[in-house]
């Protein structure tokens, strides 16, 4: 499989590439010098692409790579690829589920903590110094608040299951109300935001999704609400919500992600109710392990004409 | 014979007394709600010194409120009081108090009992998560900008498959085992004896205890058993992949040894709610980004507060009512 090219769109994972070099022949796109002339020289030799949740293959880049078979993502997400296109053009799409689900929802869970307890401001009051001086604030009980979940999938399920561990009420919205969830069900999620105290974005981002958390939600879930992401930032109207938490019309938030990742609207740095971290969600050294030997997996099964280990196209 | 107006204290006669040494740190959230119910004595706003006081205005007090930030309720204290028949305390701990004295002399000693378990419970596993995750170090890391101009943080470690070992399955740590296992945790503890209604493997070494776990959590309260019980010894036996949790006493854990094994990687992390002497905290341990740095607020939500406000006036009303104290301290 030596011959077979394969690109990869951003650094991702040293041991994905270690593995993908010694397999097949990987070209770097991000040390390429000029991608045009590289797409000139080496596209009719590329079968495969491996993106990630920065970096898919887009309509622009599936043109461009006419021997384009596979496109196998490092990521559960799949908004960066054109799915349609690749449908229309018979080439199959791989992902990640399953093995990140865990990690995922225990940021969640990590995220609400973080916030409702204030441990990053607390930490930072200690390190300071500050503790000498007098105690820190009173901070908001987690244990039976009620948590409310957009997208009961894989990742949403198991923040939900946690969160029971923690005597919190759930209820949820998705497109249809599952038959076989004892869970409470509100069909928009401005009533969802309504009636709950802490709000957790687990849906996957498309059309319908884009800017899920609007203006209106925002000031449905309140001064005391809690907003977590850990889906997509385009799930979220970010000035928005930034100019909410500043008024202090939303009462914190705990963000894994965010419309133009790595950039974060510098108002947020100064809030003690806001818990910001870099896209880490599945990121531990277990899980992207995993993560890896999946795309691996993917790829080694296709070009042995395998069933594919977990196809989403 | 001229009246003379009533001394002052017999305007406020109908309410029972409460001698209070220092104020509790939560003092300050309980509002009025004490003082329209009991006359408080409070010794630290008098300019006489301690026994004088007590003396002076304390000799027919029945009852003390106390916690662990004020003077330590023991023989000195407790014979300036002789009419005392009850200690009550804001914490769950009771190691600022001598029970045996106290049983000695036949004063009951009420706590918290259990008002706080669940927030110190969603601490622990808050601390657990922040540490394994590196949440507050990430959270450092993009506020100084490091996202952008360094790119991403290191991978962290999946509580999935921990095995987290309890020290002290009591109302703290049967929370924080319940808990943890929702997240694909296994649970093993030690306590001073093994509980019927758990299944988890039970060791009664601490050493073992901690040879097995990847996760050590504090859960105990401190008395001569439990002071210093996490020593070098236990701290190597956790080894250097292995972290700690300390949501008891800091003096539980042998905290220069503790330092000491942070600063030569001797074991992986710690995440810490108390210390030996707060609120100084060891100036090396501001360094390290595997450790997790918490002012001793495990409690301090006001639901925790609103709770134990109505857990302290509940007991003082049942002792001058002559009814069963709500929370009693069983001595052993």
């Amino acid at each position: 499989m030596e011959s077979i090219g394969v690109l990869m769109l951003c650094p991702m994972s040293a041991y994905l590439e270690q593995e993908l070099q010694s397999r097949f022949n990987l070209f770097k796109l991000w040390t390429v010098p000029q991608k045009p002339q590289f797409l000139k020289e080496h596209a009719s030799s590329i079968r495969a692409v491996v993106g990630n949740a920065a970096a898919g293959a887009d309509a622009e880049l599936i043109s461009a790579l006419p021997k384009l078979e596979i496109v196998s993502s490092y990521s559960v997400g799949v908004d960066k690829i054109d799915l349609d296109k690749c449908r229309e053009k018979g080439i199959r799409v791989t992902y990640t589920p399953d093995v990140l689900t865990e990690d995922v929802a225990d940021l969640a869970i990590g995220l609400i903590l973080a916030v409702l307890r204030r441990l990053c401001a607390s930490d930072r009051y200690v390190r300071s110094g500050a503790w000498k001086k007098g105690d820190f604030r009173l901070t908001t009980k987690f244990t039976g608040k009620t948590v409310g979940i957009i997208g009961l999938g894989r990742i949403g399920m198991a923040v939900a299951k946690r969160a029971e561990a923690f005597n919190c009420p759930i209820s949820y919205y998705s497109r249809r109300a599952k038959p076989d969830i004892q869970y409470t069900y509100y069909p928009s999620v401005v009533e969802l935001a309504s009636n709950c105290d802490i709000l957790v974005v687990a849906c996957p981002l498309n059309e319908e999704t884009w800017h899920i958390i609007n203006r209106g939600v925002i000031d449905a879930l309140g001064p005391k609400g809690v907003l977590i992401n850990i889906g997509r930032g385009p799930h979220v109207d970010e000035p928005e919500l930034v100019s909410a938490l500043v008024e202090g019309r939303l009462g914190g938030a705990g963000l894994d992600v965010y419309e133009k990742e790595p950039e974060i609207p510098e108002e947020l740095f100064g809030l003690e109710n806001v818990v910001l971290l870099p896209h880490v969600g599945s990121g531990t050294v277990e899980t992207r392990t995993a993560m890896a030997d999946l795309v691996i997996g993917n790829l080694e099964a296709h070009f042995l004409n395998k069933p594919l280990l977990t196809p989403l196209v | 014979m001229a009246a003379t107006p009533p001394p002052v204290q017999n305007r406020s006669q109908h309410l029972p007394q409460v001698i209070v040494l220092k104020p509790p740190p939560s003092f300050k959230f309980f509002g009025d709600t004490f003082s329209k119910k009991f006359e408080l004595l409070k010794a630290w706003e008098s300019t006489l010194p301690l026994d004088q006081f007590l003396a002076a205005r304390a000799q027919s007090v029945q009852a003390m409120l106390c916690s662990g930030t004020g003077p330590r309720i023991a023989p000195e204290i407790l014979r300036l009081l002789p009419s005392l028949r009850l200690v009550v305390t804001t914490s769950a701990g009771l190691n600022h108090i001598d029970l045996s004295e106290c049983r000695r002399l036949g004063i009951a000693v009420a706590n918290a009992g259990e008002v706080f378990s669940e927030d110190v419970a969603d601490m622990a596993v808050g601390l657990l998560i922040d540490l394994l995750r590196k949440v507050s170090a990430a959270d450092r890391y993009v506020r100084q900008g490091l996202w952008v101009s360094k790119g991403d943080y290191p991978l962290g470690s999946k509580l999935g498959g921990k095995q987290i070992g309890i020290v002290g399955l009591g109302s703290i740590g049967f929370l924080v085992a319940k808990r943890l296992e929702a997240f694909g945790c296994s649970i093993l503890y030690n306590s001073r004896k093994k509980k019927d209604f758990v299944s988890y493997p039970f060791y009664t070494n601490i050493c073992e205890l901690a040879a097995k776990s990847d996760v050590l959590i504090i859960c105990c309260g401190l008395n001569e058993q439990t002071q210093h019980m996490i020593n070098r010894e236990v701290l190597l036996a956790l080894g250097k992949e292995g972290v700690i949790i300390n949501i008891g006493r800091g003096a539980i854990i042998d905290e220069k040894e503790l330092v000491q094994c942070l600063v030569q990687g001797e074991i992986g992390g710690a995440g810490l709610d108390v210390f030996e002497n707060e609120p100084s905290v060891p100036k090396e341990l501001f360094d390290l980004d595997n450790v997790v740095l918490s002012p001793h607020l495990a409690v301090f939500t006001p639901e925790s507060f609103k709770a134990l406000c109505d857990l302290l006036i509940g007991n003082l009303e049942a002792f001058f009512s002559d009814k069963p104290l709500l929370s009693p301290v069983m001595f052993e």
